[in-house]
């Protein structure tokens, strides 16, 4: 396997006004060639912030604490800017949330989906716009050729989102970056969207790392799955092992809230409280004051990770052998019944 | 990752956290515009602006009790002095002129100084200065008052109402806007005499137009918030949804411009004092101290200067205070 | 649940348009008619300009009808005037809660300030310390505290903004509150927050909602009855239950069919069933009672084929 992304122990603070804003707190993973990563949290957990650094798109108040970024083997966070602008559009590419502002109204689309073409290759006018209608008809715009010279207010949203799309792909890049690029749209085309990436992944054999709030996204779309709370990423595993399997009561709490069309409950779990201020983290487990399952322990120090299999990990106390048992919610419990028919029935109770 | 061998057994307890706590807000709770100010003080600029606009403006007040002379009093016997600071020796403000001490030739009395000398007439021109810079501070004040009455109720109610209100509205902005306001100011002079009355009339006429286009757009964007249809839905009357909910969200719009409205002003009115259609003789004017300083330019340079770098001043602070006030309320607008 | 079938509100042949016959106008909502009952919840659900949002708006009068009637109560709201005694009173009794906690709150308003709003408006408290009472009452009542009464909106995460809401609309003790996408702007942990809140609220005070969304799967959790919406049209309108398990509208099924699920065992088999707009459209079409209370927008023929399928 090729390694596209390796992140480690990547840690960033913000100076605002009010104080330093400790917005990532010590994160790692890594992604390979083809692989969708999903990125899972709440808004403020970090999940964007890490990406923008992934991209070299940090702000300037920002500051890298510790920590290094390696994409395909090359360190981003010590190169130029020019370096940098040679490697966004190219190696890397991102598609944002909101389909209307990541294109520009005044310019035509086959111009903007061929850009990067002239920019990064030594690609002709004429055979940048030949590439453009290409890649606008693999994303799925009917009659490509003849809309090349269309401007984006005469697309409706979800194809808008598709030629956000055929902008980033255009290059080839290793790496997709997709910040939440479905939550501005509706249901219906959403699931397009999901669909069409997941095309794209297997037509140009793209990572694609999928930065979403939404866990039934994620269910369908991607290999591995990270939450992150926090700041910090707090369990990661296969998606079965975070949708089967998962440890930590903050997964519990996200998989719980889920509304399901199937489920028969009459009533909604919620998380109770909100998520902790990054100003003044507080000491030990930054979810221990939402945890229904806190211990003392998690009030006074950090967890670790504990490994659950090879590719599976958690950072919570309750997998610390001298942790009690606890019961987790019936959903949780569902899920694990199905786990362990997985495994081929194990016992995990 | 392995854990830490030392925990002690009760570590794992379960522990129970009240519910409040889970609300708490640990941040200090700051309105928005102590927020605005603090980033305001932390422009330099904007500070030495505000404080040297705080000493112009108190100098020039003070001048209404006491003055180092009568701004207006002649004495053609101690026309054109020079500067002199009492009996220190600096060059310059020593009251001489090519090598001669016109004081002394003058026979200008022991203990009476004119610290920025004195023009054609006799008269001292630091009193005039203050006065001249208190017609300034004047015209600030009108031009303010027709940009927070005038110009931000004529925004609100255009953007409000909308439809064919505005559309009118809009229209007589138009018009007004398209006749440049030194035409104004010489048709004033078929009615009135040269003087305030005729200046006045002209910032009335246009200055608040800037401010109303602003508001305008701004009111525009603000009906439709949703802050705005709630208290639509909750009955509240127009009048009040414009006093509690758009004039707060205003207030930066409001401030800024006035700041730039005003040395717009101050300036116009020296512009015209100067071209000479501004305030008659002898009332003091930065203008007209302007006027009469470039006559005796090449042999009395310093009634020139002294006017001239209290205009710059005065319109230097102004913009750069007004900038440093837009940085602060509108951080977007920054970069 | 329904305790009688009292309609509170009653919209008959709704038309908004905007811009009328200029270039750019907008027929918004064209002829839709349903009931909510008292004490109930009704699910709108629709995509992105199927008209959602300007039905509740038009319900709150935040717009003027077009044409048709919307009876509160047995009172025509459209004939009400701004400004009357008839509308003041209209507007203590209906409420709204927005979509977006980051632009329903006045930024320069302390937060007792907004919720005593309408107490102020309705002059339902006589003096300071009353005031102060009654906003900590409503803040205690959203599951927020005394502490945050004196601080700015800015302060607070989305989840706290909305509850911030619900409390400025309960001031008023109104009967029927209109959410508009209350949740979409949320993280799903807080969206269930909120709408276990107004669940909670509902069965205490017995009041009627109206539940705007654009997601289906929440609205499950909240609706006795559920109408789906699309361009400009009502499409569909039954009991939550018929919705979920035996929907007939080609476009209701296609929504349902595209709601992802937390279960990657399930989403990788999804096959999500594409909705043509034009195969239901042209043709004599109404809104028909095809079952017992459950109505399809639907030409005579269809109407025939899904009674048969039943």
């Amino acid at each position: 396997m090729e390694r596209i992304l390796e992140v480690k122990d990547l840690a960033i603070d913000f100076a605002t006004y009010a104080g330093t804003v400790h917005a990532i707190r010590h994160v790692d993973f890594h992604l390979d060639k083809g692989e969708t990563l999903a990125i899972v949290g709440e808004s403020g957990s970090g999940k964007s912030v890490t990406m923008r650094t992934v991209m070299g798109l940090l702000a300037n108040n920002a500051r890298v604490v510790s920590g290094s970024v390696k994409l395909a083997g090359e360190d981003i966070l010590h190169k130029s800017e020019k370096a940098l602008n040679q490697m966004r559009g190219n190696e890397v590419a991102m598609i944002f949330q909101d389909p209307m502002t990541s294109l520009d109204p005044t310019m035509p689309i086959g111009k903007q989906v061929a850009e990067p073409l002239l920019l990064h290759t030594k690609a002709t006018r004429a055979h940048a716009m030949k590439e453009a209608a290409r890649v606008l008809a693999l994303v799925g715009i009917p009659d490509a050729q003849a809309r090349l010279k269309d401007y984006p207010h005469q697309f409706s949203g979800g194809q808008r989102q598709r030629i956000v799309i055929a902008i980033a792909i255009i290059n080839h890049p290793k790496l997709l970056i997709a910040d939440e690029p479905t939550t501005a749209l509706d249901v219906t085309v959403q699931a397009q969207i999901v669909h069409l990436l997941k095309d794209i992944q297997a037509k140009l054999d793209t990572a694609i790392i999928f930065i979403t709030h939404d866990l039934g996204v994620v269910a369908g779309i991607a290999d591995r799955v990270a939450v992150m709370y926090a700041g910090k990423i707090i369990e990661y595993g296969t998606v079965d092992e975070i949708f089967y399997n998962p440890m930590h009561p903050y997964t519990w709490g996200l998989l719980e809230a889920m509304p399901t069309l199937s489920a028969t409950r009459k009533r909604l779990f919620a998380i109770p409280g909100t998520p902790p201020d990054l100003l003044t983290p507080p000491q030990g487990d930054a979810f221990a004051p939402r945890n229904p399952y806190a211990m003392k322990i998690d009030q006074e120090q950090e967890p670790p990770f504990f490994a659950v299999s090879k590719t599976h990990a958690a950072a919570t106390w309750l997998l610390h052998p001298d942790a009690p048992a606890v019961d987790p919610p019936a959903e949780i419990k569902r899920r694990k019944q199905i786990w362990a028919q997985k495994e081929g029935n194990h016992d995990y109770r | 990752m392995a854990a830490s061998k030392h925990i002690a057994p009760d570590a794992f307890k379960l522990a129970h956290v009240a519910a409040t706590e889970k609300e708490y807000i640990a941040a200090p709770a700051l309105t928005f515009s102590q927020d605005a100010m603090r980033r305001l003080k932390q422009n330099k600029a904007a500070v030495i602006s505000f404080w040297l606009l705080v000493i112009i403006f108190a100098a020039a007040l003070l001048s209404l009790v006491i003055t180092p002379h009568d701004p207006n009093a002649q004495n053609l016997n101690y026309t054109y002095l020079p500067p002199k600071w009492g009996d220190l020796n600096i060059p310059f403000f020593n009251g001489h002129e090519n090598g001669i001490d016109m004081y002394a030739r003058n026979q200008v009395p022991k203990g009476t100084y004119f610290l920025l000398g004195t023009d054609y007439l006799g008269r001292d021109l630091l009193s005039r200065i203050l006065v001249g810079t208190r017609i300034s501070l004047f015209i600030a004040v009108i031009a303010t008052l027709f940009d927070l009455v005038v110009g931000v109720g004529y925004g609100i109610i255009s953007g409000w109402n909308g439809g064919w209100i505005d559309t009118l509205m809009q229209r007589v902005i138009e018009i007004i806007s398209s006749v440049p306001n030194l035409v104004v100011v010489i048709l004033m002079l078929l009615v009135f005499k040269p003087g305030l009355k005729s200046i006045i009339v002209a910032i009335a006429v246009t200055s608040w137009i800037t401010m109303a286009r602003l508001i305008r757009a701004q009111t525009l964007k603000l009906k439709d918030q949703e802050f705005v249809l709630a208290a639509k839905t909750l009955g509240e009357s127009s009048f009040q949804i414009a006093l509690k909910h758009l004039v707060p969200n205003l207030s930066s719009t409001i401030i800024i411009q006035t700041m730039f409205t005003i040395p717009t002003a101050i300036f116009f009115e020296a512009f015209l004092s100067y071209i000479g259609i501004g305030l008659p003789a002898p009332t003091a004017s930065l203008g007209t101290l302007l006027n009469d300083g470039q006559k005796a330019l090449q042999t009395q340079p310093y009634l020139l200067i002294y006017p001239a770098i209290v205009i710059v001043v005065l319109m230097l602070a102004f913009n750069l205070l007004a900038d440093g006030l837009r940085d602060a309320f509108d951080p977007r607008s920054a970069h | 649940m329904i305790t009688d079938k009292t309609p509170l509100v009653q919209v008959r042949h709704l038309v908004q348009t905007f811009n009328a016959g200029k270039k750019d106008e907008v027929r918004a909502l064209q002829d839709v008619s349903f009931d909510i009952y008292k004490g109930e919840t009704l699910g709108l659900v629709g995509e992105s300009g199927s008209g959602k949002t300007t039905t509740g708006r038009a319900l709150i009068r935040l717009y003027q009808p077009t044409s048709g009637e919307v009876l509160f109560a047995g009172q025509d709201i459209a004939k009400l005037k701004n400004g009357s005694a008839q509308m003041l009173a209209f507007r203590r009794q209906t409420q709204m809660i927005f979509q977006d906690p980051y632009a329903s709150l006045n930024p320069r308003m302390k937060v007792k300030d907004i919720i005593a709003e309408g107490l102020d408006i309705h002059h339902l408290v006589h003096s300071p310390q009353e005031r102060d009472a009654r906003v900590a009452e409503l803040l205690a009542e959203v599951g927020l505290n005394e502490d945050h009464a004196s601080r700015y909106p800015h302060e607070f995460s989305g989840g706290q903004r909305q509850r911030i809401g619900i409390a400025r609309a309960l001031a008023v003790e109104p009967q029927f509150i209109i959410a508009d996408e209350p949740i979409s702007a949320l993280d799903v942990s807080i969206q269930a927050q909120v709408v276990n809140l107004l669940k909670d609220i509902q069965d205490k005070k017995g009041l009627t909602y109206l539940f705007i969304a654009h997601d289906l799967s929440m609205v499950k959790y909240i609706s006795d009855r559920i109408a789906v919406m699309h361009n400009g049209r009502l499409v569909e309108l039954a009991s939550a239950a018929e919705v979920y398990h035996h929907p007939l509208h080609p476009y209701t099924k296609s929504l349902l069919s595209a709601i992802p699920e937390p279960d990657p065992d399930s989403e990788r088999q999804r096959v999500p069933i594409a909705y043509d707009a034009r195969q239901a459209e042209g043709g004599q079409r109404q809104l028909v009672e095809v079952l017992p209370a459950h109505y399809v927008y639907a030409t005579a023929a269809e109407v025939a084929a899904y009674r048969q399928s039943n």
